[in-house]
């Protein structure tokens, strides 16, 4: 039989994509077949955006190895600009799909900027530094999308930050972005295909750009900045490209996340430091710089509280208790010795029994 | 006249925070680790006084000293549990996460056993107002208390870490673990005693965050927590006058900022000129420079 000689990063990726695949088709089995309960199924887009979310802080966490705790704050970006983009070209633009492209473009490229902008001055900074400073980014996008009041009328579009009166509409105006109440009636343009559709490109653009030469460059300045200087790497251009690519990401979950709801609104509990904080745990139970275990993390994250519902009010203490436990279990290095004493002594002696068996 | 009312209290906001920023930076300095679960903690201390207070009648010193003692239990027991055996792990976001998962942790068990109603919080101090300019100005009980107690705690705090063994042992720590164990200081004590200063120090703010704030929920302590850490950063992360500078200019800037230009921006505002300082000075207004080796 012929054999496929693959490297070792195309498996790694064909399996990070083979999971995401086997888990969209079991789920869209369940969803035809009308197995799923109907809480399960509005969580489906929500799923998706925090699988992106997490797979692009894995890029700025991971590969380039600093502490991003402001990545909600992008997302809210991506929300909100294509949001009112798809409220302002509702009539306008009536195939759905091509809006919501546009919308998805919008959203990124909004969030990318705002990455750019945040990065040039933020990455200076290091360690917990920029973590601090990430989060206080997240926290003044939140409170100032809050106090916003965008409304169009005949003579274009006017904007406010004090109230809807402020705006001094026309009789046929109508006001868009309602400062604290935010979007109502976005258009309805989220599947779970779609979501399906935007992880797989989010893998395809994250997993390609780790594996190229600017990631080579980017993973050599998380594993030594001066060294990786020392040897002609542009620095700046590098931290600025993978900040900006994962914020842009993020602006595409933001989105997508926006149009499955009727009224997006920026609380702490979308788009708040609780929300950055969420993503940061999925990616670090997931694996620092492990794109395949954000994905699995994401999804087990959030179906587990649900799973949970029965328990009622010790769902969230129960889902603390297991945070902290796997966190301890995994990273401990008492545990991890521990770990490979077992290994050694249960798991390996079988397994070296079968192949030898097998070699005979 | 005004102006002045709001500045003081600024300082009686800003007193508040500087207090937890102290166990904040204490704890950051020795540990090096942002303990979320900080706040948490401060939440914890609000309602033990409230039980002591409103349920067993104890008079509110006895409660204050009966939170503290609780409340520097748990951080010792979280450190032990939780953060201890993560000390020497691969990343330091590892210990990152488990804070997070015992701030959830405390903020639902706390929601479990008190529910999510907010309870109205007694003030601890029975001070009487004082009125200046003819009673123009008005200062609270709370502010006097808030101010003078933060000052005493943070004379006390640079007294014991300058002139006591123990102080001395927790510099050294903070400074080169692995030497400061080769000069025979016991590390695990003295960073449990760190866990137990942040916590008791914690249990005070509780006190008096709930008693200019009568709001208690299981969330109470989760923005106060965060703005604290964003004053000792703002302050220099580390040291103790930074944490109170900080502390101090941030209440300030918070109550300025409501008053004078949005109540809605306020966060907003406080947040960008942290920012501004970052970039200017990116180790904090007191913060040491710290050389990088190759």
């Amino acid at each position: 039989m012929k054999k496929f000689n693959l490297s070792k990063t195309t498996k790694d990726n064909l399996w990070t994509y083979g999971i995401v695949l086997v888990i969209a088709l079991i789920t869209g089995i369940l969803l035809l077949t009308g197995n799923l309960s109907s809480l399960m199924e509005g969580l489906l887009v929500p799923i998706c955006s925090y699988v992106i979310l997490a797979v692009s802080l894995n890029l700025t966490v991971g590969i380039l190895g600093e502490l991003s705790l402001g990545h909600a704050g992008f997302m809210c970006v991506g929300a909100f600009t294509s949001a009112f983009f798809s409220k302002l070209t509702e009539n306008v633009i009536t195939v759905d799909i091509v809006r919501f492209i546009l919308a998805i473009i919008i959203g990124a490229a909004f969030a990318g900027l705002m990455g750019i902008l945040i990065g040039m001055p933020v990455l200076r900074l290091k360690g917990d530094y920029l973590a601090i400073v990430t989060l206080a980014f997240g926290e003044i996008i939140k409170n100032v999308i809050n106090v916003l009041y965008i409304g169009i009328d005949s003579k274009g579009i006017h904007f406010s930050m004090k109230d809807s009166m402020a705006l001094g509409l026309e009789p046929d105006g109508k006001i868009i972005i309602k400062g604290a109440q935010g979007i109502t009636g976005t258009p309805k343009d989220s599947s779970f295909l779609i979501g399906v559709i935007l992880i797989f490109i989010t893998l395809f653009i994250v997993l390609n750009l780790i594996h190229s030469r600017d990631g080579r460059a980017i993973m050599a300045i998380r594993d030594n900045l001066i060294a990786a200087e020392s040897v002609g790497i542009n620095i700046t251009k590098y931290k600025m490209m993978a900040f900006s690519i994962s914020a842009a990401l993020a602006g595409v979950a933001g989105v997508l996340y926006a149009h499955n709801l009727n009224s997006l609104m920026a609380t702490p509990k979308n788009f708040g430091y609780n929300m950055s904080i969420m993503i940061l745990v999925y990616v670090v139970l997931g694996g620092i710089g492990n794109i395949k275990g954000s994905v699995i993390a994401a999804v087990v994250l959030t179906v587990l509280p649900e799973v949970l519902r029965g328990m009622n009010n010790y769902r969230m203490l129960i889902y603390a208790i297991v945070l902290i436990v796997i966190m301890l279990f995994s990273w401990s290095p008492k545990c991890l010795e521990w770990r490979e004493v077992f290994m050694e002594k249960y798991i390996r002696p079988r397994f070296a029994k079968k192949t030898s068996e097998e070699g005979k | 006249m005004d102006f002045l009312a709001h500045l003081i209290n600024g300082i009686s906001l800003g007193s508040i925070y500087a207090i937890i920023a102290l166990g904040y930076t204490m704890v950051y300095g020795i540990a090096k680790m942002l303990n979320f679960a900080h706040g948490d903690v401060i939440m914890v201390g609000g309602y033990v006084i409230f039980i002591a207070v409103s349920n067993m009648g104890l008079p509110p010193v006895l409660s204050v000293i009966l939170a503290m003692i609780l409340c520097t239990i748990l951080g010792i027991t979280i450190e032990k549990i939780a953060y201890k055996p993560l000390r020497n792990a691969a990343s330091s976001l590892a210990v990152l996460i488990t804070a997070i998962g015992v701030s959830y942790l405390l903020q639902n068990a706390a929601l479990l056993i008190f529910g999510s109603n907010p309870k109205t919080f007694t003030s601890v101090v029975s001070l009487a107002s004082i009125k200046l300019f003819d009673g123009r100005i008005t200062i609270s009980g709370e502010t006097i208390v808030a101010i003078i107690s933060c000052l005493i705690i943070m004379a006390g705090l640079i007294l014991f870490i300058n002139k006591t063994k123990a102080g001395q042992a927790m510099l050294a720590v903070s400074e080169d673990k692995g030497a400061a164990q080769l000069m025979g200081i016991n590390v695990n004590a003295t960073i449990s005693l760190t866990f137990a200063i942040g916590s008791a120090l914690a249990a005070v703010a509780g006190a008096l965050l709930c008693s200019a704030y009568p709001q208690l929920t299981p969330y109470t302590g989760s923005m106060p927590g965060i703005k604290a850490f964003v004053a000792a950063v703002f302050g220099g992360i580390g040291s103790i006058p930074g944490a109170f500078i900080g502390g101090i200019i941030l209440g300030i800037i918070e109550i300025l900022s409501k008053a004078y230009i949005s109540s809605k921006l306020s966060d907003a505002i406080v947040f960008a000129v942290l920012i501004i300082v970052l970039l200017v000075k990116p180790t904090g207004i007191l913060g040491k420079k710290m050389q990088e080796k190759v």
